[in-house]
């Protein structure tokens, strides 16, 4: 791998840019292929020596989209394609006292995290000190951070006027999980609440809870596992 | 009052360290070799994509395998650092009376090791 890809690779993570890295198995040539085009607006969205016709082009983004390395056999010889996508994202609605763990349990498996919570004494530096934090509320929060089908969303608060706010607009993104701290009962009067909102049952039926696999956890750090095993659980459709 | 524990704050996750560290590694002149997984047949530890950076001291990052093959992975990375030829190396299933280096899941993997030139 010569230094001036991995420095073009390392500069696209950097700046959240979904790209591949197209290695020839034969040559050892490589080349880099962005998702949207390269950063001068060319088209091709290729660098390197590598050059690489449309098919390979053309599977080269397809890996991108599904979010898998793969092996291909081009016309031109046998090519790996190597995903460099964005870190996986969790939103979780409520700096409470489970967000703290939860935070070092997803961080660890990957996630770049959010956390939205409007009341000031939440939110702070001092609890959370390296996540991003909004303390907008939360439906605006929500909108902004533009949901895909890569974010997790998790409500904490229990409390309906933050939490409802935030599923609002999570029932009606890609997010590929939904799950809502609270017991069977509140659970309930939130899907009553919803429902009277106009969502449908199958948009409620998204909202996993009460929250997490049913591990018996007690303990804040307990919850926060059972809540990343059911979100690892969900993302590989298991 | 001395608080002894150390008090870190939360690292990037270890897949993307590993370029990152191969790139400093680099950087202050060592000899730096990829692996990366690009196909498994069977159950295999770790997915297609993994990678391990290696310099020349054998400082590793990343992973290859569940820790059966990294050793062996090595071995050869530090020829590929030598002649800067890339190589596809081969694992399957270990025999353990003739000691090969195997995957003990009785998985198969291929693994493309490059230098960082």
């Amino acid at each position: 791998m010569k230094q001036d890809i991995l420095n073009a690779l390392l500069a696209a993570r950097a700046a959240k840019r979904p790209v591949a890295t197209v290695t020839h198995l034969d040559s050892g040539a490589q080349a880099l292929v962005f998702r949207d085009g390269d950063s001068d607006g060319d088209t091709s969205g290729e660098i390197g020596e590598l050059t690489l016709d449309d098919a390979a082009m053309a599977s080269a983004r397809r890996a991108i989209a599904d979010d898998k390395s793969t092996r291909i056999d081009s016309d031109g010889g046998p090519l790996f394609i190597q995903v460099s996508n964005p870190p996986k994202r969790m939103i979780i609605v409520g700096a409470v006292h489970i967000a703290q763990p939860l935070v070092e349990i997803a961080k660890t498996a990957g996630y770049a995290l959010t956390i939205v919570d409007p009341r000031g004494a939440f939110a702070t530096r001092d609890r959370f000190p390296v996540v991003e934090l909004s303390e907008d509320w939360p439906d605006d929060a929500l909108k902004a951070l533009n949901i895909d089908t890569r974010t997790a969303v998790v409500t904490l608060t229990h409390d309906p006027k933050l939490d409802d706010p935030a599923l609002h607009v999570a029932l009606r993104s890609e997010a590929f999980y939904i799950g809502s701290l609270g017991s069977k009962k509140t659970h309930a009067g939130r899907v009553e609440r919803l429902t009277a909102d106009g969502y449908s049952e199958a948009e409620i039926a998204r909202i996993h809870a009460p929250i997490g696999l049913y591990i018996g956890g007690k303990s804040p750090a307990e919850i926060a596992i059972s809540i990343m095993a059911q979100v690892t659980e969900v993302l590989h459709k298991v | 009052m001395t608080d002894n524990s150390q008090v870190q704050a939360p690292t990037t996750p270890d897949h993307d360290d590993v370029l990152e560290r191969a790139a400093q590694w680099r950087a202050e002149g060592r000899d730096v070799a990829i692996a990366t997984v690009v196909s498994t047949w069977g159950s295999s530890p770790r997915p297609v994509g993994s990678q391990l950076a290696v310099d020349g001291d054998s400082n590793m990052i990343g992973s290859v395998s569940g820790g059966c093959i990294e050793g062996a992975v090595i071995h050869e990375a530090k020829e590929i650092m030598a002649d800067g030829k890339p190589r596809m190396l081969e694992f399957g299933v270990a025999d353990e009376m003739a000691w090969e280096v195997g995957l003990a899941c009785g998985g198969r993997i291929e693994v493309y090791v490059e230098r960082l030139d």
